[in-house]
């Protein structure tokens, strides 16, 4: 049917290029390992763009769907396929990594190899999460994006990097390994399969359903992180270089949010039904009282990691309120946050790699001398705090109509964030852009140049094209969600 | 029928006996400047060795099991296999070694005499269908390893070590006899296939029996290092010269599993007696977990880190034993073999580090590895992921098939206990590459090893990728191994 394997190329080209990258060596060579690098990243954004082209928005189920056997001894398959909601994400994973490979051209001068092609290698692997259809082959994906990340953050992350490496690696290892025991239990449930499919049909009683649920929700609640397991973050955002907080919050988090979509809900959803309560509560504790936190911090980076928190339980709000608005809101705010996280942290770091601080009273005044950038600041402070027209906006006021449809005190409670959101990010703003020009090293700075104007560019248009016209991201969701809707209404405990 | 030589079988051990003793003598005639011959002999003879293993298990071996010595010796799939990656295991750890043996005076004959002699008591285990066979090649082998610990003469801690192992095993060995001359009282044979069909027809002695099987359960978990017979591991990897650490700490967990295969499930594996010494065994393989992943927390030496690490690993190897059955059994041979190119790797780059008077033994040696050599760093990088048993490499897949194993049995508890030490490992393992990778180098002296050992190391790295990548062909082989064998 399909020519080239698409999804394959678009795991693979990243990763290939990345050993490409590593194979230039030392730090003789970094031009070219850049130039490799770039050439890897959009080689890799181009091959998603014909799966956009031709993916079908009416067709349910999954599409581009290739299956080669693998591990006979565990009947795994090496099974790809997406739908609408992994199409969105690939996509923004491969734009992302563009973005990453040109935000750090200059910044990086220590062991820029290594940097390049760890960064291009999390890029396939997560695209691998994204695609597969097999479980063990999603494990493999989800778990191996430990180790590049891990190494980011430990060799170019700031003075704390080493806790912080430590730290996320226990923390998400710990999560996943639990899920690998549902997952095998799902095995030998399902039969012999490690089909996700199979899973989807696999009959459960309710206690096994509850022990799976919680085993997953361990592994994704980490990830996404849900409020009382959102420790790691701060700390790894802080410390991690820009290109690793953009990642992070951009694609990272996504994959919680998407083991749950993908993993969580069709397969256990009696267990989702009678824990949709815990969920709701542990995401709205996350939007109100995280947000709250992100007003009080003093380090930008901090600020916009609470803020990423603050947000993601936007996403697992929609998920756990069962109905299409909900669940479309929570795919298109993972989206849209992964471009507005990503930016806030590009613009944290132009800033970062000027000053040297991350510290909103080292600042003020910065729109005097770097007007250019503050305007694009702007646009994302306004985006994060969801203004209409932006990105930020379509996925929280969605989600806010699904959760009214559920109950007009969850709406309540989630709507807040449009106040809280404002609160922090516009006052961060204020104190950091605006203002008399607050010390010697402010009066220095030299605004953003061409290829930060770039970078910020391509990410202004996708937040503006979002926030204007989300038609061709809301399109090729619907069928895909009203699919996974119908799977998780459909009781799965087993006929007695 | 065409005819067939009956000691066919045994063609392999006699092809290596014949070559120790002529590497032995012909050594006498080598002088010192010219000790790469007997290197070069010893190299010839174990892969001359692999060759014969290859023809028997070619020529004779349909899929069969074959018995020679009227029944006390047997080849079968599983240890044509095991054999084969014996020696090629032994080949590496020579090739590793060469270097480090030659800056400490240990390149001497005598020390590839007894590697030789290692590896025959080992291939002599690995067929063994009788307790006395059993026991010759463990003791042949268990000399053979004294021998090498002490033979760094002035070294105190090394004789230390030899010392403590020695006598240790003596115990041990002891424990093993008493152990097999119950089962001999209760049984009336000594054959372990005899001995499986008199428990089967129900003609044992129940008490006598299981009482001799305590015996041999503590004598195995000595020979594996399990908990709470694990005490001379640590001083003895950390007092051995790194050469004959890797070598104690590596192949011959190839031939302690078929040892356990031998006696424990083909000798007493019925249904009563199994449920007995799997008992054993799963309390032997948590307190493993528990006591290998804690302990290795607090050391600061790798090689005992490593020493540590090895009882968690047989922990997980215990646990696909009392998984039992098909899988059980396979899944643990996975693991034994990936452990074994692992801990192969681990070594071998401590012996790459290591140079005249220089040993890179502590975990600070290995601050800053990547920038000193990026590749090797990664190669170590790949080593340590995989001993934690984080994907794509194959350390996952061998946890992996264990994990499914025991489920499969029912255990779910001793899964979640694995994977809960398994996390309290990976710090450990993370540890050491948060100092080759995010610390500035101690020691800036340039790694260069010889073209063969990094060839080696470059491959054996790469091999825990591509296996964890494509594992099929591996987990086909043991899973054959075992079903042919059983």
């Amino acid at each position: 049917m399909y020519a080239l394997p698409l999804l394959s190329l678009a795991i693979w080209i990243p990763i290939v290029f990345g050993v490409l990258v590593l194979a230039t060596g030392s730090d003789r060579n970094a031009p070219l390992a850049r130039i490799i690098a770039l050439v890897g990243a959009v080689l890799g954004f181009v091959v998603t763009l014909p799966l956009y082209a031709g993916f079908s928005p009416q067709m349910g189920g999954f599409q581009y769907v290739q299956k080669v056997g693998w591990i006979e001894a565990f009947n795994a398959h090496y099974h790809l396929g997406i739908d609408g909601v992994s199409l969105l994400l690939l996509l923004l994973n491969s734009f992302t990594t563009v973005i990453v490979v040109l935000a750090g051209w200059e910044i990086i001068q220590k062991r820029v190899a290594q940097y390049m092609a760890a960064f291009l290698m999390l890029s396939g692997l997560m695209n691998g999460v994204f695609c597969a259809l097999d479980a063990l082959l999603f494990y493999v994906f989800f778990e191996a994006t430990l180790i590049p990340m891990f190494i980011i953050i430990g060799i170019w992350g700031g003075p704390n990097r080493v806790y912080a490496s430590i730290k996320f690696f226990l923390y998400t290892l710990l999560g996943s390994l639990l899920s690998l025991v549902a997952l095998i239990y799902l095995y030998f449930a399902s039969g012999g399969s490690f089909s996700l499919l199979d899973f989807y049909d696999t009959p459960l009683a309710i206690g096994a359903q509850t022990f799976i649920f919680f085993a997953f929700f361990m592994a994704f609640a980490v990830k996404v992180p849900m409020w009382p397991v959102h420790t790691w973050l701060p700390d790894a955002h802080v410390e991690a270089p820009t290109g690793g907080s953009v990642v992070l919050a951009a694609i990272m988090l996504k994959l919680g949010g998407y083991g749950f979509l993908r993993l969580s809900l069709p397969i256990v959803p009696d267990a989702s039904h009678a824990l949709s309560g815990f969920m709701i509560f542990l995401s709205l504790v996350a939007v109100v009282y995280i947000g709250l936190v992100a007003l009080v911090q003093t380090d930008m980076k901090k600020l916009i990691a609470y803020s990423s928190i603050s947000h993601m339980g936007f996403v697992t709000l929609g998920l756990f309120i069962f109905n299409a608005q909900g669940m479309e809101g929570a795919v298109i705010q993972m989206i849209s946050h992964g471009f507005v996280s990503g930016a806030l942290f590009l613009c944290v770091g132009v800033l970062y790699d000027r000053m040297h601080s991350r510290q909103i009273g080292d600042y003020g005044g910065v729109v005097n001398t770097m007007p250019v950038f503050a305007a694009f600041f702007m646009l994302f402070a306004m985006a994060n705090a969801g203004l209409p027209g932006t990105s930020g906006f379509v996925g929280e006021f969605t989600v806010i109509l699904g959760a009214m449809q559920a109950s007009f005190w969850y709406a309540f409670a989630a709507a807040t964030t449009l106040i809280f959101g404002a609160a922090y990010t516009l006052w961060m703003y204020k104190r950091v852009v605006f203002g008399a020009v607050a010390n010697a090293h402010v009066a220095e700075l030299k605004d953003i140049n061409l290829r930060e104007f770039l970078v910020l560019g391509l990410l202004a248009v996708a937040v503006l094209a979002m926030g204007i016209w989300p038609a061709p991201f809301a399109e090729v969701i619907h069928t895909s969600v009203a699919d996974l809707l119908s799977h998780v209404m459909h009781s799965k405990l087993p006929v007695q | 029928m065409q005819y067939i030589d009956p000691l066919w079988p045994a063609y392999p051990e006699i092809f290596m006996l014949a070559m120790a003793c002529v590497i032995l003598l012909a050594d006498l005639f080598v002088r010192d400047e010219h000790r790469g011959i007997t290197y070069m002999l010893t190299q010839l003879s174990l892969a001359g060795c692999a060759v014969v293993i290859w023809m028997t298990a070619i020529y004779l071996n349909t899929g069969e099991t074959m018995h020679t010595f009227s029944g006390m010796y047997v080849a079968d799939m599983m240890s044509d296999v095991l054999k084969l990656i014996t020696c090629f295991g032994v080949m590496s750890i020579l090739v590793y070694a060469r270097d480090y043996l030659a800056a400490r005076g240990m390149f001497r004959g005598e020390f590839f005499a007894l590697v030789l002699f290692a590896a025959l008591g080992m291939m002599v285990m690995i067929s063994a269908n009788h307790l006395l066979t059993l026991y010759l090649g463990l003791e042949l082998l268990s000399l053979s390893l004294y021998a090498m610990v002490a033979l760094q003469r002035d070294s105190g801690t090394a004789t230390e070590a030899a010392m403590k192992y020695f006598v240790l095993g003596a115990l041990a060995s002891g424990m093993l006899l008493y152990g097999m001359s119950m089962i001999y009282g209760a049984t009336g044979s000594l054959e372990i296939t005899r001995i499986a069909s008199v428990i089967a027809d129900d003609g044992a002695k129940n008490l006598v029996l299981v009482f001799g099987l305590v015996f041999l359960v503590a004598g195995i978990g000595f020979k594996l290092g399990a908990v709470p017979f694990h005490m001379w591991l640590p001083d003895v990897y950390h007092g051995a010269p790194t050469a004959v650490t890797l070598f104690i700490g590596s192949v011959p967990k190839l031939a302690a599993f078929a040892f356990v295969i031998r006696l424990l499930v083909q000798g007493l594996g019925t249904e009563e007696i199994q449920g007995h010494w799997q008992q054993m065994l799963a309390v032997m393989a948590v307190l493993s977990l528990i006591v290998g992943n804690i302990t290795a927390i607090a050391q600061t030496n790798l090689k005992r880190m490593l020493a540590y690490s090895t009882i968690s690993h047989m922990g997980f190897l215990l646990i696909g034993i009392v998984a039992g059955g098909l899988n059980g059994y396979a899944s643990s041979m996975f693991y034994v073999v990936v452990y074994v190119l692992m801990n192969l790797g681990a070594f071998g780059m401590i012996m790459l580090l290591s140079r005249q008077g220089f040993e890179a033994e502590n975990l600070e040696d290995f601050k800053g590895l990547n920038q000193r050599s990026p590749w090797y760093a990664f190669l170590m990088l790949l080593l340590m992921f995989s001993m934690a048993g984080v994907p794509p490499t194959v350390g996952f897949y061998a946890k992996f098939a264990v994990l499914q194993a025991i489920v499969e049995a029912g255990h779910v508890w001793l899964a979640v206990i694995a994977v809960v030490f398994s996390l309290i490992g990976a710090f450990y393992y993370l540890r050491i590459v948060k100092l080759i990778y995010f610390d500035e180098p101690a020691d800036t002296a340039i790694l260069a090893p010889r073209t063969d050992a990094g060839l080696l190391m470059s491959l054996n790295g790469i091999a825990v990728l591509a296996f964890g990548v494509f594992p099929q062909p591996l987990m086909t082989l043991c899973a054959s191994s075992i079903l042919a064998s059983l």
